[in-house]
Protein backbone atom coordinates (compact mmCIF):
# COMPACT_ATOMS: atom_id res chain seq x y z
CA UNK A 1 0.00 0.00 0.00
CA UNK A 2 2.73 2.42 1.01
CA UNK A 3 4.81 1.57 -2.01
CA UNK A 4 1.85 2.21 -4.24
CA UNK A 5 1.27 5.61 -2.73
CA UNK A 6 3.33 7.75 -5.13
CA UNK A 7 1.58 6.05 -8.03
CA UNK A 8 -1.75 6.64 -6.44
CA UNK A 9 -0.89 10.28 -5.83
CA UNK A 10 0.25 10.68 -9.43
CA UNK A 11 -2.95 9.06 -10.65
CA UNK A 12 -5.05 11.43 -8.57
CA UNK A 13 -3.05 14.38 -9.81
CA UNK A 14 -3.51 13.23 -13.40
CA UNK A 15 -7.23 12.85 -12.89
CA UNK A 16 -7.34 16.38 -11.59
CA UNK A 17 -5.44 17.74 -14.56
CA UNK A 18 -7.69 15.98 -17.02
CA UNK A 19 -10.70 16.67 -14.86
CA UNK A 20 -10.03 20.38 -15.38
CA UNK A 21 -11.72 20.07 -18.77
CA UNK A 22 -15.12 19.25 -17.34
CA UNK A 23 -17.68 22.00 -17.49
CA UNK A 24 -18.72 22.17 -13.84
CA UNK A 25 -15.90 21.98 -11.30
CA UNK A 26 -12.66 23.62 -12.38
CA UNK A 27 -9.53 22.29 -10.74
CA UNK A 28 -6.11 23.83 -10.29
CA UNK A 29 -3.19 21.79 -8.98
CA UNK A 30 -0.30 23.61 -7.32
CA UNK A 31 2.89 21.90 -6.22
CA UNK A 32 6.39 22.75 -5.12
CA UNK A 33 8.37 25.00 -2.81
CA UNK A 34 7.41 24.97 0.84
CA UNK A 35 8.59 28.60 1.04
CA UNK A 36 5.93 29.69 -1.43
CA UNK A 37 3.38 27.32 0.11
CA UNK A 38 1.93 29.80 2.65
CA UNK A 39 1.41 32.36 -0.14
CA UNK A 40 -0.27 29.80 -2.37
CA UNK A 41 -2.47 28.66 0.51
CA UNK A 42 -3.65 32.13 1.49
CA UNK A 43 -4.23 33.23 -2.09
CA UNK A 44 -5.98 29.98 -3.01
CA UNK A 45 -8.29 30.30 -0.04
CA UNK A 46 -9.28 33.81 -1.10
CA UNK A 47 -9.59 32.68 -4.71
CA UNK A 48 -11.90 29.81 -3.84
CA UNK A 49 -14.03 32.18 -1.82
CA UNK A 50 -14.32 34.50 -4.83
CA UNK A 51 -14.91 31.63 -7.29
CA UNK A 52 -16.68 28.89 -5.32
CA UNK A 53 -16.82 26.43 -8.22
CA UNK A 54 -13.04 26.24 -8.55
CA UNK A 55 -11.16 23.65 -6.54
CA UNK A 56 -7.48 24.19 -5.83
CA UNK A 57 -5.22 21.41 -4.58
CA UNK A 58 -1.93 22.49 -3.05
CA UNK A 59 1.01 20.40 -1.93
CA UNK A 60 4.64 21.02 -0.97
CA UNK A 61 7.59 18.82 -1.83
CA UNK A 62 10.22 21.42 -2.67
CA UNK A 63 11.04 23.60 -5.66
CA UNK A 64 12.78 20.80 -7.53
CA UNK A 65 9.75 18.53 -7.27
CA UNK A 66 7.45 21.35 -8.36
CA UNK A 67 9.43 22.08 -11.52
CA UNK A 68 9.70 18.37 -12.23
CA UNK A 69 5.92 18.17 -12.01
CA UNK A 70 5.58 21.02 -14.54
CA UNK A 71 7.91 19.19 -16.91
CA UNK A 72 5.97 15.94 -16.45
CA UNK A 73 2.67 17.76 -16.79
CA UNK A 74 1.35 16.56 -13.41
CA UNK A 75 0.60 20.03 -12.09
CA UNK A 76 -0.85 23.30 -13.39
CA UNK A 77 1.34 25.59 -11.34
CA UNK A 78 4.75 24.90 -9.80
CA UNK A 79 5.84 26.99 -6.81
CA UNK A 80 9.54 27.64 -6.76
CA UNK A 81 11.82 29.61 -4.47
CA UNK A 82 14.50 29.76 -7.21
CA UNK A 83 14.68 30.31 -10.95
CA UNK A 84 14.57 27.27 -13.22
CA UNK A 85 17.99 25.65 -13.85
CA UNK A 86 19.45 25.22 -17.35
CA UNK A 87 19.32 21.47 -16.94
CA UNK A 88 15.62 21.62 -16.19
CA UNK A 89 14.90 23.91 -19.16
CA UNK A 90 16.64 21.46 -21.45
CA UNK A 91 14.71 18.52 -20.02
CA UNK A 92 11.46 20.45 -20.35
CA UNK A 93 12.07 21.29 -24.00
CA UNK A 94 12.92 17.66 -24.73
CA UNK A 95 9.58 16.65 -23.24
CA UNK A 96 7.77 19.38 -25.15
CA UNK A 97 6.93 21.50 -22.10
CA UNK A 98 7.59 25.22 -22.03
CA UNK A 99 7.82 26.51 -18.44
CA UNK A 100 6.81 30.16 -18.01
CA UNK A 101 7.96 31.96 -14.83
CA UNK A 102 5.92 34.52 -12.88
CA UNK A 103 7.61 36.30 -9.99
CA UNK A 104 4.86 36.51 -7.35
CA UNK A 105 6.72 37.91 -4.32
CA UNK A 106 10.10 38.72 -2.85
CA UNK A 107 11.67 37.02 0.12
CA UNK A 108 13.96 39.31 2.11
CA UNK A 109 16.00 38.06 5.06
CA UNK A 110 17.27 40.58 7.61
CA UNK A 111 20.04 39.98 10.18
CA UNK A 112 18.87 40.88 13.70
CA UNK A 113 20.47 41.46 17.09
CA UNK A 114 19.35 42.36 20.61
CA UNK A 115 18.23 46.03 20.89
CA UNK A 116 21.02 46.77 23.41
CA UNK A 117 23.69 45.77 20.91
CA UNK A 118 25.41 48.98 19.69
CA UNK A 119 26.21 47.51 16.25
CA UNK A 120 24.07 49.11 13.54
CA UNK A 121 25.58 47.93 10.31
CA UNK A 122 27.36 44.79 9.18
CA UNK A 123 28.98 43.71 5.92
CA UNK A 124 28.15 40.52 4.09
CA UNK A 125 31.70 39.25 4.68
CA UNK A 126 31.44 39.78 8.44
CA UNK A 127 28.11 37.99 8.52
CA UNK A 128 29.67 35.09 6.67
CA UNK A 129 32.60 35.00 9.11
CA UNK A 130 30.25 35.03 12.08
CA UNK A 131 28.21 32.16 10.70
CA UNK A 132 31.35 30.19 9.81
CA UNK A 133 32.48 30.54 13.42
CA UNK A 134 35.54 32.61 12.48
CA UNK A 135 34.45 35.79 14.27
CA UNK A 136 33.28 34.85 17.76
CA UNK A 137 33.30 38.09 19.74
CA UNK A 138 31.39 41.31 19.15
CA UNK A 139 34.47 43.38 19.90
CA UNK A 140 36.05 42.14 16.68
CA UNK A 141 33.31 44.07 14.93
CA UNK A 142 33.68 47.15 17.10
CA UNK A 143 31.05 46.13 19.62
CA UNK A 144 31.32 45.26 23.32
CA UNK A 145 33.45 42.36 24.59
CA UNK A 146 30.78 39.67 24.40
CA UNK A 147 30.75 36.24 22.87
CA UNK A 148 28.58 36.07 19.76
CA UNK A 149 25.75 33.57 19.98
CA UNK A 150 24.92 32.54 16.46
CA UNK A 151 21.33 31.50 15.80
CA UNK A 152 20.39 29.82 12.56
CA UNK A 153 17.38 28.06 11.07
CA UNK A 154 16.89 24.36 10.43
CA UNK A 155 18.61 23.47 7.18
CA UNK A 156 15.49 22.46 5.32
CA UNK A 157 13.79 25.85 5.63
CA UNK A 158 13.55 28.30 2.77
CA UNK A 159 14.92 31.06 4.99
CA UNK A 160 18.08 29.06 5.56
CA UNK A 161 18.28 28.45 1.82
CA UNK A 162 18.41 32.19 1.09
CA UNK A 163 20.95 32.72 3.84
CA UNK A 164 23.13 29.90 2.55
CA UNK A 165 22.93 31.23 -1.00
CA UNK A 166 23.35 34.96 -0.41
CA UNK A 167 25.51 35.13 2.71
CA UNK A 168 27.36 31.85 3.08
CA UNK A 169 28.17 31.41 -0.62
CA UNK A 170 28.66 27.61 -0.47
CA UNK A 171 30.40 27.73 2.91
CA UNK A 172 28.75 25.83 5.75
CA UNK A 173 27.23 27.32 8.87
CA UNK A 174 29.48 26.07 11.70
CA UNK A 175 28.11 23.29 13.91
CA UNK A 176 28.08 25.45 17.05
CA UNK A 177 25.29 27.64 15.69
CA UNK A 178 22.04 27.37 17.63
CA UNK A 179 19.04 26.08 15.79
CA UNK A 180 15.51 27.43 15.90
CA UNK A 181 12.70 25.89 13.91
CA UNK A 182 10.82 29.04 12.88
CA UNK A 183 11.16 32.75 12.19
CA UNK A 184 9.12 33.46 15.30
CA UNK A 185 11.39 31.33 17.48
CA UNK A 186 14.47 33.17 16.18
CA UNK A 187 12.85 36.52 16.96
CA UNK A 188 12.02 35.37 20.52
CA UNK A 189 15.46 33.97 21.26
CA UNK A 190 17.27 37.02 19.89
CA UNK A 191 14.98 39.26 21.93
CA UNK A 192 15.89 37.26 25.05
CA UNK A 193 19.67 37.17 24.53
CA UNK A 194 21.89 40.24 24.33
CA UNK A 195 24.75 38.24 22.76
CA UNK A 196 22.69 36.81 19.93
CA UNK A 197 22.60 37.36 16.20
CA UNK A 198 19.95 35.74 14.04
CA UNK A 199 18.06 36.28 10.81
CA UNK A 200 14.36 36.50 10.05
CA UNK A 201 12.07 37.10 7.11
CA UNK A 202 11.22 40.77 6.76
CA UNK A 203 7.66 40.19 7.94
CA UNK A 204 8.87 38.99 11.33
CA UNK A 205 10.72 42.13 12.43
CA UNK A 206 9.37 43.65 15.63
CA UNK A 207 10.27 46.17 18.34
CA UNK A 208 12.02 43.62 20.55
CA UNK A 209 14.79 42.93 18.05
CA UNK A 210 17.06 45.28 16.13
CA UNK A 211 17.45 44.88 12.38
CA UNK A 212 20.98 45.49 11.10
CA UNK A 213 21.68 47.30 7.88
CA UNK A 214 23.80 45.23 5.50
CA UNK A 215 26.64 47.17 3.88
CA UNK A 216 24.78 50.39 4.77
CA UNK A 217 21.52 49.28 3.18
CA UNK A 218 18.42 48.88 5.26
CA UNK A 219 16.34 45.81 4.48
CA UNK A 220 12.87 47.09 3.62
CA UNK A 221 10.29 46.92 0.88
CA UNK A 222 11.90 49.56 -1.34
CA UNK A 223 15.48 48.26 -1.17
CA UNK A 224 14.20 44.74 -1.82
CA UNK A 225 12.21 45.76 -4.87
CA UNK A 226 15.04 47.88 -6.25
CA UNK A 227 17.40 44.94 -5.78
CA UNK A 228 19.77 46.95 -3.55
CA UNK A 229 19.31 44.82 -0.46
CA UNK A 230 21.60 41.84 -0.98
CA UNK A 231 19.85 39.13 1.05
CA UNK A 232 16.70 38.71 -0.96
CA UNK A 233 15.31 36.65 -3.79
CA UNK A 234 12.25 36.42 -5.97
CA UNK A 235 9.68 33.68 -5.48
CA UNK A 236 8.12 32.17 -8.59
CA UNK A 237 5.14 30.35 -9.88
CA UNK A 238 5.77 28.43 -13.10
CA UNK A 239 3.13 27.35 -15.56
CA UNK A 240 3.51 25.00 -18.50
CA UNK A 241 3.22 27.25 -21.55
CA UNK A 242 1.45 30.60 -21.31
CA UNK A 243 -1.40 29.95 -18.87
CA UNK A 244 -5.00 29.80 -20.07
CA UNK A 245 -8.43 29.56 -18.47
CA UNK A 246 -8.61 29.17 -14.68
CA UNK A 247 -4.82 28.98 -14.30
CA UNK A 248 -4.40 32.35 -16.04
CA UNK A 249 -7.13 33.78 -13.86
CA UNK A 250 -5.42 32.47 -10.72
CA UNK A 251 -2.01 33.89 -11.69
CA UNK A 252 -3.63 37.28 -12.39
CA UNK A 253 -5.40 37.11 -9.05
CA UNK A 254 -2.12 36.33 -7.27
CA UNK A 255 -0.32 39.26 -8.87
CA UNK A 256 -3.16 41.77 -8.38
CA UNK A 257 -2.09 44.45 -5.86
CA UNK A 258 -5.45 44.49 -4.06
CA UNK A 259 -6.08 40.75 -4.18
CA UNK A 260 -3.23 38.22 -4.06
CA UNK A 261 -0.45 40.64 -3.12
CA UNK A 262 -2.34 41.55 0.06
CA UNK A 263 -1.81 37.99 1.29
CA UNK A 264 1.86 38.01 0.28
CA UNK A 265 2.43 40.73 2.82
CA UNK A 266 0.27 38.96 5.38
CA UNK A 267 2.46 35.84 5.39
CA UNK A 268 5.66 37.82 5.81
CA UNK A 269 6.99 38.36 2.27
CA UNK A 270 7.53 41.49 0.20
CA UNK A 271 4.76 42.15 -2.33
CA UNK A 272 5.62 43.02 -5.93
CA UNK A 273 4.37 46.61 -5.76
CA UNK B 1 -28.09 -22.51 29.39
CA UNK B 2 -24.56 -23.67 30.03
CA UNK B 3 -24.03 -23.73 26.30
CA UNK B 4 -25.04 -20.12 25.91
CA UNK B 5 -22.72 -19.06 28.70
CA UNK B 6 -19.95 -20.93 26.97
CA UNK B 7 -20.55 -19.10 23.72
CA UNK B 8 -20.54 -15.73 25.47
CA UNK B 9 -17.29 -16.69 27.14
CA UNK B 10 -15.70 -17.64 23.83
CA UNK B 11 -16.93 -14.52 22.08
CA UNK B 12 -15.67 -12.26 24.79
CA UNK B 13 -12.34 -14.02 24.72
CA UNK B 14 -12.11 -13.58 20.97
CA UNK B 15 -12.97 -9.88 21.22
CA UNK B 16 -10.37 -9.20 23.87
CA UNK B 17 -7.80 -11.24 22.00
CA UNK B 18 -8.31 -9.21 18.83
CA UNK B 19 -8.13 -5.94 20.76
CA UNK B 20 -4.84 -7.03 22.28
CA UNK B 21 -3.43 -8.15 18.94
CA UNK B 22 -4.60 -4.93 17.27
CA UNK B 23 -2.33 -2.80 19.42
CA UNK B 24 0.59 -5.16 18.81
CA UNK B 25 -0.15 -5.11 15.09
CA UNK B 26 -0.19 -1.31 15.09
CA UNK B 27 3.13 -1.21 16.90
CA UNK B 28 4.53 -3.71 14.43
CA UNK B 29 3.32 -1.70 11.45
CA UNK B 30 4.82 1.50 12.83
CA UNK B 31 8.13 -0.33 13.22
CA UNK B 32 7.90 -1.72 9.73
CA UNK B 33 7.21 1.74 8.35
CA UNK B 34 10.05 3.25 10.36
CA UNK B 35 12.52 0.74 8.96
CA UNK B 36 11.15 0.98 5.42
CA UNK B 37 11.58 4.74 5.38
CA UNK B 38 14.86 4.79 7.25
CA UNK B 39 16.98 2.01 5.78
CA UNK B 40 17.36 3.46 2.24
CA UNK B 41 19.80 6.09 3.59
CA UNK B 42 22.36 3.34 4.04
CA UNK B 43 22.65 3.11 0.28
CA UNK B 44 24.14 6.61 0.45
CA UNK B 45 26.23 6.42 3.62
CA UNK B 46 27.62 3.45 5.51
CA UNK B 47 26.16 2.59 8.91
CA UNK B 48 29.37 3.55 10.70
CA UNK B 49 29.62 6.90 8.87
CA UNK B 50 26.02 7.58 9.81
CA UNK B 51 26.42 6.66 13.48
CA UNK B 52 29.90 8.07 14.03
CA UNK B 53 30.08 10.88 11.46
CA UNK B 54 30.70 14.20 13.19
CA UNK B 55 28.96 16.46 10.67
CA UNK B 56 25.27 16.85 10.06
CA UNK B 57 24.76 18.88 6.88
CA UNK B 58 21.79 17.14 5.31
CA UNK B 59 21.00 19.82 2.73
CA UNK B 60 24.49 20.78 1.63
CA UNK B 61 25.91 19.63 -1.65
CA UNK B 62 27.63 17.18 -1.08
CA UNK B 63 25.62 16.35 2.04
CA UNK B 64 26.99 14.94 5.30
CA UNK B 65 24.80 12.61 7.34
CA UNK B 66 26.67 12.03 10.59
CA UNK B 67 24.47 11.83 13.68
CA UNK B 68 27.22 11.28 16.26
CA UNK B 69 26.76 14.75 17.83
CA UNK B 70 23.00 14.10 17.99
CA UNK B 71 23.44 10.73 19.73
CA UNK B 72 25.92 12.20 22.20
CA UNK B 73 23.53 15.08 22.84
CA UNK B 74 20.62 12.73 23.54
CA UNK B 75 22.66 10.56 25.89
CA UNK B 76 24.26 13.50 27.68
CA UNK B 77 20.98 15.34 28.21
CA UNK B 78 19.31 12.14 29.43
CA UNK B 79 22.16 11.34 31.81
CA UNK B 80 22.19 14.85 33.24
CA UNK B 81 18.40 14.88 33.57
CA UNK B 82 18.56 11.52 35.36
CA UNK B 83 21.24 12.77 37.71
CA UNK B 84 18.83 15.51 38.74
CA UNK B 85 15.59 13.56 38.62
CA UNK B 86 16.56 10.23 40.23
CA UNK B 87 17.61 11.54 43.66
CA UNK B 88 14.70 13.97 43.77
CA UNK B 89 12.18 11.45 42.50
CA UNK B 90 13.24 8.53 44.69
CA UNK B 91 13.60 10.65 47.80
CA UNK B 92 10.18 12.14 47.25
CA UNK B 93 8.82 8.62 46.91
CA UNK B 94 10.48 7.46 50.13
CA UNK B 95 9.14 10.48 51.93
CA UNK B 96 5.62 9.96 50.64
CA UNK B 97 5.53 6.23 51.36
CA UNK B 98 7.31 6.07 54.68
CA UNK B 99 7.73 9.37 56.39
CA UNK B 100 4.90 11.68 55.47
CA UNK B 101 1.72 11.63 57.48
CA UNK B 102 -1.19 10.26 55.54
CA UNK B 103 -2.78 13.68 55.20
CA UNK B 104 0.35 15.26 53.74
CA UNK B 105 0.88 12.32 51.38
CA UNK B 106 -2.69 12.61 50.15
CA UNK B 107 -2.08 16.19 49.13
CA UNK B 108 1.48 15.94 47.84
CA UNK B 109 1.19 12.81 45.71
CA UNK B 110 -1.57 14.10 43.42
CA UNK B 111 0.34 17.38 43.11
CA UNK B 112 3.50 15.61 41.97
CA UNK B 113 1.46 13.58 39.52
CA UNK B 114 -0.12 16.77 38.27
CA UNK B 115 3.35 17.83 37.14
CA UNK B 116 3.12 15.02 34.58
CA UNK B 117 -0.03 16.57 33.21
CA UNK B 118 1.75 19.76 32.16
CA UNK B 119 2.00 19.75 28.36
CA UNK B 120 5.62 19.55 27.22
CA UNK B 121 5.25 22.68 25.11
CA UNK B 122 4.38 24.64 28.24
CA UNK B 123 7.47 23.34 30.01
CA UNK B 124 9.51 24.16 26.92
CA UNK B 125 8.15 27.69 26.79
CA UNK B 126 8.87 28.13 30.49
CA UNK B 127 12.45 26.99 29.87
CA UNK B 128 12.87 29.29 26.92
CA UNK B 129 11.40 32.47 28.33
CA UNK B 130 12.06 32.23 32.09
CA UNK B 131 14.83 29.73 32.79
CA UNK B 132 17.12 30.58 29.85
CA UNK B 133 17.59 34.31 30.67
CA UNK B 134 17.92 33.38 34.35
CA UNK B 135 20.70 30.84 33.72
CA UNK B 136 22.39 33.27 31.38
CA UNK B 137 22.51 35.98 34.04
CA UNK B 138 23.39 33.78 37.00
CA UNK B 139 26.18 31.80 35.35
CA UNK B 140 27.18 34.59 32.97
CA UNK B 141 26.76 32.35 29.93
CA UNK B 142 26.62 33.32 26.26
CA UNK B 143 23.27 31.56 25.98
CA UNK B 144 20.76 30.07 28.39
CA UNK B 145 19.48 27.67 25.75
CA UNK B 146 21.79 24.79 26.54
CA UNK B 147 22.16 21.23 27.77
CA UNK B 148 21.73 22.15 31.42
CA UNK B 149 18.48 23.98 30.79
CA UNK B 150 17.14 21.06 28.75
CA UNK B 151 18.19 18.55 31.42
CA UNK B 152 16.48 20.62 34.09
CA UNK B 153 13.23 20.74 32.12
CA UNK B 154 13.42 17.01 31.32
CA UNK B 155 14.04 16.28 35.01
CA UNK B 156 10.79 18.14 35.80
CA UNK B 157 9.03 15.86 33.37
CA UNK B 158 10.48 12.57 34.61
CA UNK B 159 10.17 13.22 38.34
CA UNK B 160 6.43 12.42 38.42
CA UNK B 161 6.99 9.10 36.61
CA UNK B 162 9.83 8.13 38.94
CA UNK B 163 8.08 9.26 42.11
CA UNK B 164 4.75 7.70 41.34
CA UNK B 165 6.06 4.25 40.37
CA UNK B 166 8.70 4.16 43.14
CA UNK B 167 6.16 5.17 45.72
CA UNK B 168 3.92 2.30 44.72
CA UNK B 169 6.87 -0.10 44.96
CA UNK B 170 7.94 1.14 48.39
CA UNK B 171 4.39 1.21 49.68
CA UNK B 172 3.81 -2.39 48.67
CA UNK B 173 6.73 -3.77 50.69
CA UNK B 174 5.01 -6.22 53.08
CA UNK B 175 4.48 -4.74 56.56
CA UNK B 176 5.81 -7.98 58.07
CA UNK B 177 9.29 -7.17 56.74
CA UNK B 178 9.22 -3.77 58.35
CA UNK B 179 7.85 -5.10 61.61
CA UNK B 180 10.47 -7.85 61.64
CA UNK B 181 13.25 -5.34 61.22
CA UNK B 182 11.88 -3.09 63.92
CA UNK B 183 11.44 -6.07 66.24
CA UNK B 184 15.13 -6.87 65.86
CA UNK B 185 15.94 -3.45 67.20
CA UNK B 186 16.67 -1.58 63.95
CA UNK B 187 15.78 2.10 63.89
CA UNK B 188 13.33 3.46 61.38
CA UNK B 189 16.24 4.86 59.35
CA UNK B 190 18.06 1.50 59.31
CA UNK B 191 14.88 -0.30 58.37
CA UNK B 192 14.33 2.14 55.53
CA UNK B 193 17.84 1.84 54.16
CA UNK B 194 18.55 -1.86 54.71
CA UNK B 195 15.15 -3.48 54.38
CA UNK B 196 12.60 -1.38 52.58
CA UNK B 197 14.77 0.03 49.81
CA UNK B 198 16.37 -3.34 48.90
CA UNK B 199 12.93 -4.95 48.93
CA UNK B 200 11.55 -2.40 46.51
CA UNK B 201 14.65 -1.99 44.35
CA UNK B 202 13.10 -3.65 41.28
CA UNK B 203 10.17 -1.26 41.32
CA UNK B 204 12.45 1.72 41.82
CA UNK B 205 14.76 0.63 38.99
CA UNK B 206 11.79 0.23 36.67
CA UNK B 207 10.62 3.69 37.65
CA UNK B 208 14.02 5.19 36.96
CA UNK B 209 14.34 3.59 33.56
CA UNK B 210 10.83 4.55 32.51
CA UNK B 211 11.65 8.09 33.59
CA UNK B 212 14.82 8.02 31.52
CA UNK B 213 13.08 6.71 28.43
CA UNK B 214 10.59 9.51 28.80
CA UNK B 215 13.51 11.95 28.87
CA UNK B 216 15.33 10.55 25.84
CA UNK B 217 12.21 10.51 23.68
CA UNK B 218 10.95 13.94 24.67
CA UNK B 219 10.85 16.22 21.66
CA UNK B 220 9.23 19.59 22.23
CA UNK B 221 11.26 20.56 25.28
CA UNK B 222 14.64 19.78 23.75
CA UNK B 223 13.65 21.45 20.51
CA UNK B 224 12.83 24.63 22.38
CA UNK B 225 15.50 24.84 25.07
CA UNK B 226 18.50 22.65 24.18
CA UNK B 227 19.89 25.25 21.78
CA UNK B 228 20.25 22.97 18.78
CA UNK B 229 23.94 23.19 17.92
CA UNK B 230 25.11 20.03 16.16
CA UNK B 231 28.40 19.80 17.95
CA UNK B 232 29.77 17.53 20.61
CA UNK B 233 29.33 19.46 23.87
CA UNK B 234 32.42 20.43 25.84
CA UNK B 235 30.56 21.47 28.97
CA UNK B 236 27.08 21.12 30.40
CA UNK B 237 26.44 24.74 29.41
CA UNK B 238 27.00 24.14 25.70
CA UNK B 239 24.03 24.10 23.35
CA UNK B 240 23.25 20.65 21.96
CA UNK B 241 20.80 19.07 19.54
CA UNK B 242 19.32 15.76 20.70
CA UNK B 243 17.91 13.39 18.08
CA UNK B 244 14.19 14.14 18.55
CA UNK B 245 14.81 17.87 18.13
CA UNK B 246 16.56 17.32 14.84
CA UNK B 247 13.77 15.13 13.54
CA UNK B 248 11.05 17.54 14.62
CA UNK B 249 12.77 20.63 13.24
CA UNK B 250 13.64 19.23 9.85
CA UNK B 251 11.03 16.63 8.99
CA UNK B 252 8.29 19.01 7.92
CA UNK B 253 10.27 20.41 5.03
CA UNK B 254 12.55 17.54 4.07
CA UNK B 255 11.69 16.51 0.47
CA UNK B 256 9.48 13.43 0.53
CA UNK B 257 11.61 10.28 0.11
CA UNK B 258 14.80 12.24 -0.45
CA UNK B 259 18.06 11.38 1.30
CA UNK B 260 17.39 13.91 4.05
CA UNK B 261 13.99 12.33 4.71
CA UNK B 262 15.50 8.85 4.88
CA UNK B 263 18.28 10.09 7.17
CA UNK B 264 15.72 11.56 9.58
CA UNK B 265 13.81 8.28 9.68
CA UNK B 266 17.08 6.44 10.26
CA UNK B 267 17.68 8.78 13.20
CA UNK B 268 14.24 7.72 14.37
CA UNK B 269 15.34 4.08 14.18
CA UNK B 270 18.35 4.82 16.37
CA UNK B 271 16.13 6.61 18.87
CA UNK B 272 13.69 3.72 18.82
CA UNK B 273 16.49 1.23 19.51
CA UNK B 274 17.60 3.29 22.50
CA UNK B 275 14.13 3.38 24.07
CA UNK B 276 13.67 -0.29 23.26
CA UNK B 277 16.92 -1.04 25.07
CA UNK B 278 15.75 0.96 28.09
CA UNK B 279 12.48 -0.93 28.19
CA UNK B 280 14.20 -4.31 27.90
CA UNK B 281 16.53 -3.38 30.76
CA UNK B 282 13.58 -2.24 32.87
CA UNK B 283 11.80 -5.49 32.16
CA UNK B 284 14.86 -7.57 33.03
CA UNK B 285 15.39 -5.79 36.31
CA UNK B 286 11.74 -6.12 37.20
CA UNK B 287 11.97 -9.88 36.66
CA UNK B 288 15.34 -10.55 38.18
CA UNK B 289 14.96 -8.70 41.42
CA UNK B 290 11.32 -9.31 41.94
CA UNK B 291 10.41 -9.65 45.57
CA UNK B 292 8.64 -12.99 45.80
CA UNK B 293 6.92 -13.33 49.13
CA UNK B 294 8.96 -12.44 52.19
CA UNK B 295 11.54 -15.18 52.09
CA UNK B 296 13.76 -14.06 49.25
CA UNK B 297 15.49 -11.21 50.99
Amino acid sequence: MLRKNPLLAAAIALMMVFGAGSAFAENIVIKGSTTVLPIAQEVAEAYMKAYPDVKITISGGGSGNGIKAIIDGTTDIADSSRFIKDKEVKLALEKGAYPVPFAVAYDSIVPVVHPTNPIEDISLEDLKKIYMGKVTNWKELGGPDMKIVVISRDTSSGTYEVWEEKVMEKERVYPGALLQASNGAIATSVAKNKNAVGYVGIGYLNDEIKALTVGGIEGNKDTTLSGKFPISRALFMFTSGWPTGETMNFINFTMHPDKGQKYVEKVGFVPLW
Amino acid sequence: MANKRNTTEKTMQAIFFSVATASIAILFMIMLFLFMEGLPIFKEVSVSDFLFGKYWYPTSDPADFGIFPLIIASLAVTALASAIAIPLGVMTAVYLAELASRRVAEIVKPLVELLAALPSVVIGFFGMVIVAPFLQDVFNLPTGLNMFNAALMLAFMSIPTITSISEDAIYSVPTALKEGSMALGATHWETLLRVILPASISGIATAVILGMSRAIGETMVVLMVAGGATMIPGSIFDPVRPMPASIAAEMAEAPFRGDHYYALFATGIVLFLFTLLFNIIADQIAHRYRQVGEASL
